[in-house]
């Protein structure tokens, strides 16, 4: 039995936890501090529903143990949007329905974000790689690819 | 059925000779923890029995991919992501780069790790064959000291390693020696992206003409461990390439692979898939 006291910096504020050290980072972020934008969909790394950044880069933070993030830059969904002006990737979301349920949508948005930062102008094969890790029960896709394609142009990737 | 969270635990040590003196304080105690990728999803289901964890992410220099003149030096955290991305993994062993790409999707390459893949120990894993193909030897320390075995002698059977419980695997040694062979890759599993393989192929060739001069196979998930394919390749160096050379080299190679019945896949599917990736392989 071991409850850690830890620090988390999310979405640029620092934090401070109690809890088991193999705490996975989903059920912190969650349960402890109240960021229900990553979602619990398989809990094995299958299907990105609580996908977050750690350092810039994309994980399943089902997979990852508290402790590995302390100190570590962790942004969520609800960290993208900046003085109160959403990501260009979500607003291409809106704009062309890529959500239906929504439990994919976090996850989805965040895979794209990271697909963009490396790849500003996919192709369709580099967008169906990035969104590998990513699954949806709701849209077939097309309506998350258009969206994917429109954060491009609006700059998603700058 | 979800662990029982509270029942486990992790540190995390700033520094390798930190974990490796927490390592050998109390041998078997304590088990390395690397990106976490199989751990975790064994920890989810209840099924993860040891319950005390030494991280090693983050620790300095670990991660690193380093390139001699001679060598290629993967630190054991190098991650998918970082092989996947480095020119000379993509230029002079590309089987490895697309094993790296074909494990998980982005978000499980940003964590696992090579020493991780090794050291978990899965006949499934989509490195290992690849490794066997390169003629990799390994590195592991304790705080004993360091010693460097061939990869090929680390996978003992089913999930048994030559890993001693002070251990960690520290780097992975490829000889820059293929770089002008022809390289094959193919992982087959029921879909292209997460999937698990049914069976992985990893193959270099060298050829003179129609004659095969030099051939190395590796294979993965058909048989206890990751395996080379010593008796098809013996069969294969010298001989001209052609239906007949090809007919016999499939024959061969069922004589040395013992796929079997899982949820995965059948012996039999596995058994024909291998040969025709063999087919498909020479042919390239």
């Amino acid at each position: 039995m071991s409850e850690s006291t830890i620090q988390l910096k999310v979405n640029g504020k620092s934090h401070e936890v109690q809890a088991p050290s193999m705490s996975r980072l989903l059920d912190v972020l969650r349960d402890e501090l109240g960021y229900f934008g990553a979602k619990e969909g398989c809990g094995e790394g299958e299907c990105g529903a609580c996908s977050v950044m750690v350092n810039g880069r994309l994980v399943n933070s089902c997979l990852m143990p508290v402790l590995q993030a302390e100190g570590a830059e962790i942004t969520t969904v609800e960290g993208l949007a900046k003085n109160g002006e959403l990501h260009p990737v979500q607003k291409a979301f809106l704009e062309c329905g890529g959500a239906q349920c929504g439990i994919c949508t976090p996850g989805m948005v965040l895979a794209s974000v990271s697909l963009l930062e490396k790849c500003p102008k996919p192709t369709d094969a580099q967008i169906r790689e990035g969104l590998a890790g990513n699954i949806c029960r709701c849209t077939g896709y097309m309506k998350i690819f258009d969206s994917v394609r429109r954060a491009s142009e609006i700059g998603g990737g700058a | 059925m979800r662990g029982n969270i509270p029942q486990y635990e992790m540190i995390a040590p700033k520094t390798l000779p930190e974990v490796l003196s927490k390592l050998s304080a109390e041998p078997g105690v304590w088990r390395p923890f690397a990106g976490g990728t199989d751990l975790m999803v064994l920890l989810e289901s209840g099924h993860l029995p040891h319950r005390k964890y030494v991280s090693l992410w983050g620790i300095p220099g670990l991660e690193k991919i380093e390139v001699t003149k001679d060598a290629l030096i993967l630190g054991a955290l190098a991650t998918y992501s970082d092989m996947a991305e480095s020119p000379v993994i993509q230029a002079e062993f590309s089987n490895l780069a697309a094993a790296a790409r074909e494990t998980g999707a982005w978000a499980i390459q940003n964590r696992g790790t090579i020493g991780g893949n090794i050291a978990n120990a899965s006949p499934a894993a989509d490195s290992p064959p690849s490794l066997l193909v390169y003629d990799a030897t390994i590195e592991l320390i304790s705080s004993r000291g360091t010693r460097t075995i061939p990869y090929s002698e680390f996978h003992l059977g089913y999930k048994k390693t030559a890993l001693a419980p002070d251990e960690i695997i520290h780097r992975v040694i490829l000889p820059r020696t293929t770089g002008a062979m022809t390289h094959y890759y193919r992982k087959v599993g029921t879909r292209k992206a997460q999937a698990i393989s049914k069976v992985c192929f990893s193959g270099v060739l060298q050829k003179s003409g129609e004659i095969i001069q030099d051939v190395r196979i590796g294979l993965g998930s058909v048989a206890a461990t990751p395996i080379r394919a010593k008796k098809t390749e013996s069969f294969l160096r010298g001989k001209m390439l052609n239906p007949a050379t090809l007919a016999q080299a499939k024959l061969e190679l069922a004589t040395e692979i013992t796929p079997i019945d899982d949820i995965r896949s059948t012996a039999e599917y596995r058994l024909q898939v291998a040969q025709n990736l063999l087919g498909e392989f020479l042919g390239t």
